[in-house]
């Protein structure tokens, strides 16, 4: 019966033979769909691939991410006047506010050497995180139009929102430097540091950005909680202040190891290290342990001074952040995949 | 069709299998929309009334061969769009399922593109998203801003366009690759004549490459014109569907109230009384 419907079927059907056959070419055919479907090699078209052929296909669509980002990041500001300056002009603005309320009102500096370049940095480095995580929790629902015209794996939005970020975060960077060798920071090899603790940063915020997006997927009532997220995370990452010199935690050693080794704290710190020679010879155990020194960090009487903290045991070594930024960043990218994955062919839903 | 890549032309290219489609609308009325009645519901546990499933597509099969074009005709609201979004794998189904033989391209006439970008952004973005290579995108660029013809605008943010220039410029990217599978929605609708006809060219061209075409529209002439197939839809259901066009376009005519085609001269207005 199949063959004759085949033979009868066709786009000729029309012109050719306008009488309705006696077999309708298009009623269903016996066997289940399903089987048909097998045998002609047909697949379901919401099928979900692999984890690995979907790691292939978002690597596929490469140039897709990239372009999107930068596109993004280029028509941000072309309603402003000043355009694209703004890229330049919003962090430096950014600084401008910390140092004025961290720095001159409430005097948070707490013996910490060079301020302005320490809080400088942590705002940048957390901002890149922070705006990470807002923009990628809305990813989803903003972007439904998209996913409900194109085909292409949904992951490249949350990929291509975090690029954005990190777009703006290397224009940051650039203010930052100037801002850092002009509080006469030497400019030393350690600064190259700075480049695989953002890429760490970096992995660990796309991994995040595929979680939170597909948290954000589902209710809006997500994203609206997360800048209060963000923001207490903030205050207890150590962005206008220094961890070790908060005097309530003095006694509380494994609440400041908890704080310490926090992803934002972590990045925050190595990045501090990379570019500041001044954080990078206070962070303790940076000096042969010293205890008549150690003593003079905790027992000055104006407030800790920070400079003698090296010759202090560390909470989190040197070398243990780099260990801690690159374990956070594969859990956060695996944990993150693999969540967002799972949920690839129900984003349409909305 | 012998020009297929497929030597005997009737091989089946889309299977749908007892289709379900629910979506989620938010948003909806039900509430006066305080937080105070929010606060009630939280406490009450009850589900938000803003929420609301819409059971768009109900229980579907078809099986669409190599080299048809498929036209699909039904009301406002019976589930058109929502079947060729569950095709192109943009919606799940809820039961049941779609097979395909290759990723099929929708063309909506609400795909909004990236609107505050430029046409020639959303022409590289465009290409590239439906996963040709840089250099392919290079290659074609020229093609498709010359076919959707919005001359100069095309380094004009998307959102000054005008809702034809606009959907030109949509159809012109989506059909500057070949798909095995094309469906338009309605894209067709707002073009000028000049770019109805040229783009009726292209989708005969792409039925001959292709394979598989369908096409809503509820111009029953454009219906006629294109397609050797036809689908009823009725409330989520296939009312009617076979590949005698005429016979169920009358039916369907008849049923809602339109006047009967005449099919010497092109009539427009025919379904204005469908709506």
């Amino acid at each position: 019966m199949r063959e004759r419907a085949r033979d009868q079927g066709g786009p000729g059907t029309l012109t050719d033979d306008l009488a309705i056959p006696e077999v309708d070419p298009s009623a269903l055919p016996d066997e289940p769909l399903a089987e048909l479907a097998a045998r002609y090699q047909l697949r379901p078209s919401a099928a979900r691939p692999g984890v690995l052929a979907y790691a292939g296909q978002l690597w596929a669509r490469r140039h897709f991410i990239v372009g999107f980002a930068t596109a993004r990041n280029v028509a941000m500001y072309t309603e402003a006047r000043l355009g694209q300056l703004w890229q330049v002009l919003t962090p430096l603005l950014n600084a401008a506010v910390y140092y004025l309320i961290f720095g001159l009102i409430l005097n948070t500096s707490r013996g910490v050497p060079n301020f302005l370049a320490f809080l400088i940095t942590g705002i940048f480095v957390f901002n890149f995180t922070q705006r990470a995580f807002i923009t990628t929790s809305r990813v989803m629902p903003d972007s439904l139009p998209l996913i409900r015209a194109l085909p292409f794996p949904r992951g490249c939005l949350p990929i291509g929102y975090v690029l954005i970020e990190l777009e703006q975060l290397v224009m940051s960077m650039l203010v930052l430097s100037v801002i850092v060798l002009g509080t006469r920071e030497p400019l030393t090899w350690y600064w190259l540091l700075a480049i695989p603790a953002l890429l760490m940063q970096a992995v660990f915020n796309v991994g995040m950005g595929l979680f939170l997006a597909r948290l954000g997927a589902g209710a809006d009532d997500f994203s609206q909680l997360m800048p209060f997220v963000v923001r207490t995370w903030m205050y207890a990452s150590g962005v206008m202040f220094s961890i070790q010199t908060i005097s309530s935690l003095r006694h509380h050693p494994t609440l400041t190891y908890l704080l310490q080794i926090n992803p934002a704290a972590v990045y925050i710190s190595l990045m501090r290290n990379a570019i500041l020679q001044s954080q990078r010879n206070a962070w303790p155990g940076s000096k042969p342990y010293n205890a008549a020194n150690c003593a003079l960090y905790h027992a000055a009487t104006k407030g800790p001074r920070l400079e003698f903290s090296a010759y202090c045991h560390g909470t989190v070594t040197m070398n243990g952040l780099w260990l801690w930024g690159i374990g956070w960043a594969i859990v956060a990218l695996v944990v993150g995949f693999v969540f967002f994955w799972e949920a690839e062919t129900r984003y349409g839903r909305g | 069709m012998a020009s297929g890549p497929v030597a005997n032309g009737a091989d089946p290219t889309v299977v749908v299998d007892d289709l379900h489609v629910v979506y989620r609308v938010y948003g909806a009325g039900g509430d006066k929309g305080t937080a105070a009645t929010a606060l009630m519901r939280v406490v009450k546990r009850q589900r938000r009334p803003s929420v609301r499933e819409v059971h768009a597509v109900r229980g579907i099969s078809f099986v669409i061969n190599h080299g048809d074009a498929v036209g699909i005709i039904g009301r406002n609201g019976s589930g058109k769009s929502t079947l060729l979004q569950a095709i192109a794998g943009l919606l799940p189904p809820e039961q049941g399922c779609v097979y395909t033989s290759g990723q099929a391209a929708l063309l909506g006439v609400n795909a909004a593109l990236l609107d505050d970008l430029t046409g020639e952004r959303n022409v590289v973005l465009g290409c590239l998203a439906m996963g040709m290579t840089p250099q392919e995108t290079k290659d074609r660029y020229q093609s498709i801003v010359d076919f959707s013809g919005v001359g100069n605008f095309i380094d004009y943010p998307m959102r000054t366009y005008s809702t034809g220039m606009a959907q030109r410029l949509r159809f012109s990217i989506a059909s500057a690759k070949n798909h095995e599978i094309l469906m338009i929605d309605e894209a067709l609708a707002t073009g000028d004549a000049n770019f109805r006809a040229k783009s009726h060219e292209r989708i005969v061209q792409l039925r001959g490459e292709a394979g598989t075409v369908f096409l809503v529209a509820h111009n029953l002439a454009e219906i006629e014109a294109s397609c050797n197939r036809v689908i009823w839809l009725e409330k989520g259901q296939i009312m009617r569907q076979g590949y005698d066009v005429p016979a169920i376009v009358d039916a369907y005519l008849e049923a809602t109230g339109g006047e009967p085609r005449k099919r010497d001269k092109p009539a427009e207005s025919e379904h204005s009384a469908a709506d």
